[in-house]
């Protein structure tokens, strides 16, 4: 008989209102493999309690003869940058240990509104910064993939939502929430052979998400495959007056309109993403997946965005400036950490405070922010990479003349060994490459698992569609999925 | 655009952020590694280009001017590392 906790979301749901197995046991299930997988170190925080209770409440529905809610009996993982009522959030900060939410998050509320359970919070890069989960307060996550080459380095499970795809492609859970601000749900959805959809900004509430960047994080979910992405996202998406970029437009039900079938589609090649000391092997899977896309009756055509390569810069001018302000709250007085050497006033208190709170990169990235919107360098830095992404956001129009989708590599290379880039933080964001352009644009994109190179490890293809069109990109994923039958899975050494 | 340590310290000063003198340091040839790289920006011809204010086409809301939140104290002061009589605790800022 399969796992319990080798099946999907579509298939738990399914299970449990058919009687095949009760919510009770799935939960218990993933309970267990949660507990046993410490050395992944994906959780910070287990909440078995609220997995079970879900799962009562489910299994007493069915009972009772109730019509089941959309995710009854399925347990999913909560990327800790989404407060929930009474369980510790941290943003994987020091700053925010012990920190325990009085209210919920908008996205998890309606995940529990949908009846789904929680298994734990999941680790992330601290105020997801970062592409690797090394800069987690509370230790990286390790990836489950191991490379074929017999060395068994310890890989990075992707990031900033490292704990998301580690769990998932660990089979500890079967979706979880990510977010993404540059790359932070595709990058690790690719690392780790699964698929992640960040949605058009606005489509996922950012009430009671930790900010980073305002005007680019997002929320979206990760899970086993494609399906199972869409039913996360209806549950994740709709209108909340409590965000003031939230659109305000009904939720699609994408689950069933999903169709691989991509003939009528075009869909753009974008040679500006060949970028220099790519491996072939990300080549050869761009090219399969053109090939895939074809045969799913897609028209290829090559498209340009002229401004792609100056995306990266300008993303690290936008997100830390505008983290700069947003973590300007974390001063000791309200939540959080506080640090108060003898003698000190206020301004020593919040200087202290901030200085033993944040990790380097967060405070790398406050100062930088910080440095580009202070007086005399505003218009030079802020200003321009504002303009540039206007630029950016003209080149995407331009592109949907010709095409209806983007098809990339998610990112240049797959999972990197744990510490091979910490030193460098530059090698670090060059990661986010493919993923910070429609990040910039607010577009939506997705990863699916395109195959495994010669070391045996994931790599991911990204779908980019038009603004409001994830049908379109959850219907060209599930074609790549379809042909790429991609059933591999890590070898089970924790 | 080259960043000393006295630059590093002004900017930590601007964030709140205490630092040593070592760590201005070794931060400021790691920020302007970062700020060297995005200074590439400046080649673009953005003259004819306004800002981006809005990815998404949306509309600031308005609601109605009524009260629809508050008389929630003690959740407010639930997570603060210090808190006297119902209100936040902060050290002496009057002399």
């Amino acid at each position: 008989m399969t796992e319990l906790t080798d099946l999907g979301v579509r298939a738990l749901r399914d299970g449990v209102r058919a009687g095949s197995f009760s919510a009770v046991e799935v939960a218990d299930a993933f309970i267990t493999r949660v507990a046993q997988a410490k050395a992944l170190n994906a959780f910070i925080v287990e909440t078995p309690d609220h997995a079970l209770a879900a799962a009562r409440e489910a299994d007493r529905a069915r009972a009772a003869g109730e019509t089941l809610k959309p995710l009854a009996g399925v347990p999913i993982g909560m990327k800790d940058l989404f407060c929930t009522r009474g369980v510790q959030t941290t943003a994987a900060s020091h700053m925010l240990e012990g920190f325990v939410p009085q209210y919920e998050s908008t996205v998890s509320q309606k995940l529990w509104d949908a009846g789904a359970g929680m298994l734990g919070k999941l680790n992330l890069d601290q105020f997801a910064m970062g592409s690797s989960n090394e800069t987690s307060y509370f230790g990286n996550v390790v990836s489950p993939w191991r490379a074929k080459d017999g060395g068994n380095a310890a890989l990075a499970p992707g990031g900033s939502s490292g704990g998301s795809s580690a769990a998932i492609a660990a089979r500890l859970c079967p979706a979880a929430t990510g977010t993404d601000t540059g790359g932070s749900i595709r990058q690790p959805a690719a690392f780790t052979g699964i698929a992640g959809i960040k949605p058009t900004y606005g489509r996922c509430s950012r009430w009671g998400v930790v900010a980073f960047a305002s005007s680019l994080d997002q929320a979206g979910p990760m899970a086993r495959d494609v399906t199972d992405c869409a039913i996360m996202l209806e549950a994740m998406a709709g209108y909340d007056a409590k965000d003031a970029t939230s659109l305000q437009l009904d939720v699609p039900t994408w689950s069933h309109s999903l169709s691989p079938s991509l003939a009528g589609k075009k869909i753009g090649i974008l040679k500006e993403y060949r970028v220099d000391g790519m491996p072939e092997e990300i080549e050869a899977l761009w090219q399969r997946g053109i090939d895939w896309v074809k045969d799913a009756g897609a028209e290829v055509v090559e498209v340009s965005l002229p401004h792609t390569r100056y995306a990266l810069p300008a993303y690290y001018i936008i997100a830390p400036a505008e983290a700069s302000s947003n973590l300007a709250r974390y001063d000791g007085v309200r939540y959080g950490l506080r640090d108060l050497p003898q003698g000190a006033n206020l301004q020593a208190m919040y200087a202290a405070t901030r200085a033993a709170g944040f990790g380097d990169e967060v405070k790398r990235r406050i100062m930088i922010g910080t440095y580009v919107l202070s007086a005399g360098f505003y218009d030079a830095y802020f200003t321009q990479a504002s303009k540039v992404r206007a630029l950016i956001a003209r080149d995407f129009e331009a592109a949907w003349e010709a095409c209806d989708l983007l098809l990339t590599p998610t990112a240049p290379s797959a999972a990197f060994a744990l510490g091979e880039k910490s030193a460098d933080p530059l090698a670090m964001y060059l990661n986010d490459v493919f993923t910070v352009p429609s990040s910039l644009a607010g577009l939506p994109a997705m990863s699916v698992p395109g195959g495994l190179d010669k070391q045996g490890l994931p790599l991911g293809l990204q779908v980019i569609g038009r603004p409001l069109d994830e049908q379109a990109v959850l219907n060209a994923g599930l074609a790549i999925e379809q042909r790429a039958g991609f059933v591999a899975r890590p070898e089970q050494w924790w | 655009m080259s960043v000393d340590t006295a630059t590093v310290k002004k900017v930590a000063s601007l964030a709140r952020i205490a630092i040593s003198d070592a760590d201005a340091e070794r931060l400021a040839p790691e920020l302007n590694n970062i700020l060297g790289w995005i200074e590439q920006l400046g080649e673009v011809d953005t003259s004819a280009v306004q800002p981006m204010t809005a990815v998404i086409p949306n509309h600031l809301r308005l609601r109605d001017d009524v009260v629809t939140d508050g008389g929630v104290r003690d959740s407010v002061l639930a997570n603060a590392p210090a808190r006297e009589h119902g209100f936040f605790g902060v050290p002496k800022v009057i002399e």
